[in-house]
């Protein structure tokens, strides 16, 4: 046999012929014969009583328009997630800006914007509050009895009795704004939809089987009705984890209507202001130390503003709840966090869903803590890292090997830190341009919280083709990260085969069983392994049932399964998951082990700082990570690269303006995400530390890069200019500010 | 002239195929590309001409097509995605962004691959600022373009190992 080892290879990416050469159909592409197209007419005022619509411009033909309103919805009017407070359609009061109202459809899509815009919703104003402060002192109450969506509590040892011992307690306050997710391909989707033939949905999506959970609540169908299929998707990052559901059900609800093939696809301006962004956070920070520089207690107020409706953000939180206190061994923590509303489009899902923010703020503080014990960041951080053996904020003792101090010193002499760290102060004496090298340590959790992955139970299919092929079934989407690829690899080492014998079935309800979400890092880690498990499944079949002997080759493997198919029809194997006994959560407390296994990083970041113009540029970024085994090295480098750029962007460029509850700069002109010549070279290293509970030894990687670079970039920038920055984006308007008193 | 329905012949060579167009006169060029022509391997990105996603090359000229009034497209040579392979044989840069990882969610990996074809064009070996300065107007969302530079550089290896 051939040596067929494939996992650590990088082979070609399944999909990228088609990607390269333009073939790649996304759902923009799609053309139906008699289709219609799809406009959504959306609220005026940040909060409001609907006192009538009107139907202005008699130019426009509105009896050829197909109209939805909420009186047209078949079913329950509430996009099912986690809790059933958001509508597909306002009825009477609006919570937003951008609250849809009214659906519009019509074969001409240039006369349907034209009649988009004449459309006149009047609503009579109520107040409403955009701020976490107003929100948090209830200076409205606009969501519930108090403006909670969801609070978390995490308690470990007694921080109460550490205040009076310590000989230091450090304070500090860190703000981080909004971020637009900004995949290059909006959101869009084509529906077919009829009381007899039922609801189908093709569309640029995450996660199938969200969409298809929401139409079910929609519509009076049975499952088996429904039928939602994802179509090449042009980037995610989060952005296309809830949303979808949204804009799915507007077009099916104008297909059901007009009995025709709707296609709803935003143009970038309203995908930029009306769907979710990152959750702009709040974090205080009180510190309790030794004069050595021990931390005794760390107390954490994390607050998120989760806009007008609850969709995520109570997971959101938690994943930021449980990442606030970061890879640092603390006996006495109280973490206490909250997501509050106000009258903004609601915040949701992005690369690192929570932990980004958190891990800003405590990276930002542990240098304020060091510099005041009068430690370097560094050494600070060497006597309080987390060790084997030892727990995390929430109890979990880390049983993985893990050394943060090596793997510092490993991303120190990659970056050349000690000696920039001096000669940059040195220089910057005598320089105009100041330079500066930061770090930060951090770590980021695979698969779901607690127990969401035993919740879930995602299940995955291996089938045998008639063609002698051996495809996997799963609703896990490839979303640019390189599902297809990875899957194929893991398929094809379990079995022996080559990586091409393998396929990939589109994600689609009709077909493949439920792998659960495309989100938090736990494709390759929790659905890989149920690959790797559903195609062993499938051999043992083979072997068992007298068709094949372990000893095989590939022909042996097809000739095989072909004979299986011949005499029972189909061959298929399916592996659900299990959550290991190992692993065990509270749910209440919110204690125990939080994720299966952890990836653990340092980055190191070093920047230039121009006095006159005010920018602050990353000339230089190491990323060093351990990640388990790494599956395919180019795709695993391809995700650490363009998360760093995603985090720069919003450590440094990427500033959501509001006003009213409503994004101000919703336009590629004025909301800028950095381009190829704003980018650093990003060195990516890893370090690979097999888990033995991921295929061959993986673990997740897609959000921890989003995680470390805005700490890291604004450390940098203090040890440049000797100010501190406690909030992100930082603007040269704020490096302005605060260079001009200094 | 316009047509008794206000539309435009516009006569025009697209991947080496002479076309003649029938649109509105400020029609968007991607727009008659896309619908007409069903030439969907360019991209909408923004609409304003900021991602580069409908990136097209116009007479060896490398133009946002959402931009392009399809007036101005009378008489030019027009390349889209759809027109830089030979049949099965990819371009160099196309076989490059599959080997180097340049392509991840594929979006705008078509405008990419023009505006990386047209730099090479005008340099056929660019340094890291030229590599980086010929791509700045075609964002990418996913790669951080790391992948993306290397892709070009491997363009040129390759180009240059062939001849």
């Amino acid at each position: 046999m051939t040596d067929r080892q494939l996992v650590g290879k990088p082979v070609p990416r399944k999909e990228g012929r088609d990607k390269v050469t333009g073939q790649a159909r996304y759902i923009d592409d799609l053309h139906f014969p008699d289709m219609l197209y799809g406009v959504t007419v959306r609220s005026n005022a940040p909060r409001g009583r609907i006192q009538r619509i009107e139907f202005e411009n008699d130019a426009i033909p509105w009896s050829e328009l197909t109209v939805v309103t909420a009186r047209d919805i078949p079913g329950e009017n509430s996009v099912a997630l986690i809790l059933l407070d958001q509508p597909y359609l306002a009825d009477e009061f609006v919570n937003h800006r951008e609250e849809a109202v009214l659906l519009l459809a019509h074969p001409d899509r240039h006369l349907v914007e034209k009649a988009r815009r004449a459309v006149r919703i009047e609503i009579e104003p109520l107040p409403a509050i955009f701020s976490i402060e107003d929100s948090l002192n209830r200076k409205e109450v606009i969501w519930g009895e108090d403006n909670i969506f969801k609070s978390f509590q995490v308690e470990k040892g007694n921080v109460d009795e550490v205040w009076e011992g310590a000989d230091f307690i450090i304070e500090g306050e860190y703000q981080t704004g909004a971020q637009e997710q900004l995949y290059i391909e909006n959101n869009g989707v084509i529906a077919l939809a009829s009381p007899e033939d039922g609801v189908t949905v093709w569309g640029s999506m995450q996660c199938p089987y969200y969409v298809h959970k929401a139409l079910l609540k929609l519509f009076p169908l049975p499952e088996e009705k429904i039928r939602v299929i994802q179509v090449e998707t042009g980037g995610g990052f989060g952005g296309k984890e809830e949303y979808p559901s949204m804009i799915a059900g507007h077009a099916a609800l104008l297909a059901w209507k007009s009995g025709r093939p709707v296609k709803l696809v935003y143009d970038r301006a309203e995908d930029m202001a009306a769907t979710t962004k990152r959750h702009p956070s709040l974090t205080k920070h009180r510190t309790a130390v030794t004069r050595d520089g021990k931390l005794l207690g760390i107390e954490i107020d994390f607050t998120v503003d989760g806009g007008a409706y609850a969709t995520l953000s109570s997971v959101v939180l938690s994943r930021g709840t449980i990442h606030a206190a970061g890879p640092y061994n603390c006996a006495n923590v109280r973490i206490k966090s909250r997501a509050v509303a106000t009258n903004a489009p609601p915040h949701g899902a992005f690369r690192g869903f929570g932990a980004p923010q958190s891990i800003f703020a405590l990276e930002r503080h542990l240098n304020k803590v060091a510099a005041t014990v009068g430690l370097t960041p560094e050494e600070f951080r060497r006597r309080n890292f987390l060790h084997e053996g030892e727990t995390t904020a929430t109890g979990q003792v880390i049983h993985e090997k893990v050394d943060l101090n090596g793997l510092m010193e490993r991303a120190f002499e990659l970056s050349d830190y000690y000696q920039k760290r001096e000669s940059f102060a040195e220089a910057n004496k005598f320089s105009v341009k100041k330079k500066g090298i930061g770090f930060a340590s951090f770590m980021h959790g695979a698969g779901f919280t607690g127990s969401g992955e035993q919740y879930l139970q995602s299940v995955v299919g291996v089938e045998a083709t008639t063609e002698g092929r051996i495809r996997i079934l799963a609703a896990s989407t490839e979303i640019g990260q390189g599902t297809n690829t990875i899957f194929g690899q893991i398929a094809a080492e379990a079995l022996k085969l080559d990586y091409d014998l393998i396929e990939v079935a589109k994600p689609d309800t009709g077909n493949v069983p439920n792998s659960g979400p495309t989100v938090a890092s736990r494709t390759v880690m929790i659905v890989g392994k149920l690959v790797e498990s559903a195609a062993l499944g499938l051999k043992q079949t083979l072997v068992q049932g007298g068709f094949l002997t372990e000893d095989y080759t590939q022909e042996n493997f097809q000739t095989a399964c072909l004979a299986y198919i011949e005499k029972h029809g189909a061959l298929k194997s399916f592996s659900q998951y299990k959550q290991p006994e190992t692993i065990r959560w509270d749910d209440e407390k919110y204690q125990g082990d939080a994720y299966g296994a952890y990836a653990w990083a340092v980055y190191v970041a070093e920047v230039t700082v121009d006095p006159l113009t005010y920018e602050a540029h990353v000339d230089d970024f190491v990323a060093l990570q351990e990640v388990g085994r790494v599956i395919h090295p180019i795709l695993a480098a391809g995700q650490i690269e363009g998360g760093v750029a995603q985090a720069i962007g919003f450590t440094l460029f990427e500033n959501v303006v509001w006003q009213d509850g409503r994004m101000a700069n919703s336009q590629m002109t004025n909301y800028i995400i950095p381009t190829a010549a704003d980018i650093p070279p990003i060195r990516v290293f890893f370090e690979e530390t097999p888990y033995a509970g991921g295929p061959s030894g993986a673990k997740g990687i897609g959000e921890l890069p989003m995680d470390g670079a805005a700490p890291a970039i604004l450390n940098a920038i203090e040890h440049a200019t000797g100010l501190s920055f406690n909030h992100v984006p930082l603007m040269p308007e704020a490096l302005m500010l605060e260079m001009e008193k200094s | 002239m316009p047509d008794e329905n206000g539309k435009c012949a516009v006569p025009c060579t697209v991947n080496g195929e002479a076309v003649t167009l029938h649109a509105y006169p400020m029609a968007r060029l991607l727009d008659v590309l896309r619908e007409e022509l069903r030439l969907t391997g360019t991209k909408e990105g923004c609409g304003e001409g900021e991602c580069g996603a409908c990136s097209v090359l116009l007479d060896g000229a490398l133009v946002n097509s959402c931009l392009v009034p399809i007036l101005q497209a009378e008489g030019a040579q027009i390349k889209t995605i759809e027109g830089v392979a030979s049949g099965e044989q990819l371009h160099a840069v196309q076989q490059a962004f599959i080997e180097c990882g340049g392509a991840q969610c594929g979006i705008c990996t078509p405008g990419m691959v023009l505006a990386a074809i047209n730099l090479l064009e005008k340099n056929a070996n660019p340094d890291e600022t030229a590599i980086r300065n010929g791509l700045a107007g075609n964002l990418c969302r996913c790669t951080g373009y790391i992948k993306i530079f290397e892709s070009v550089v491997r363009a040129c290896q390759n180009t240059e190992a062939k001849s």
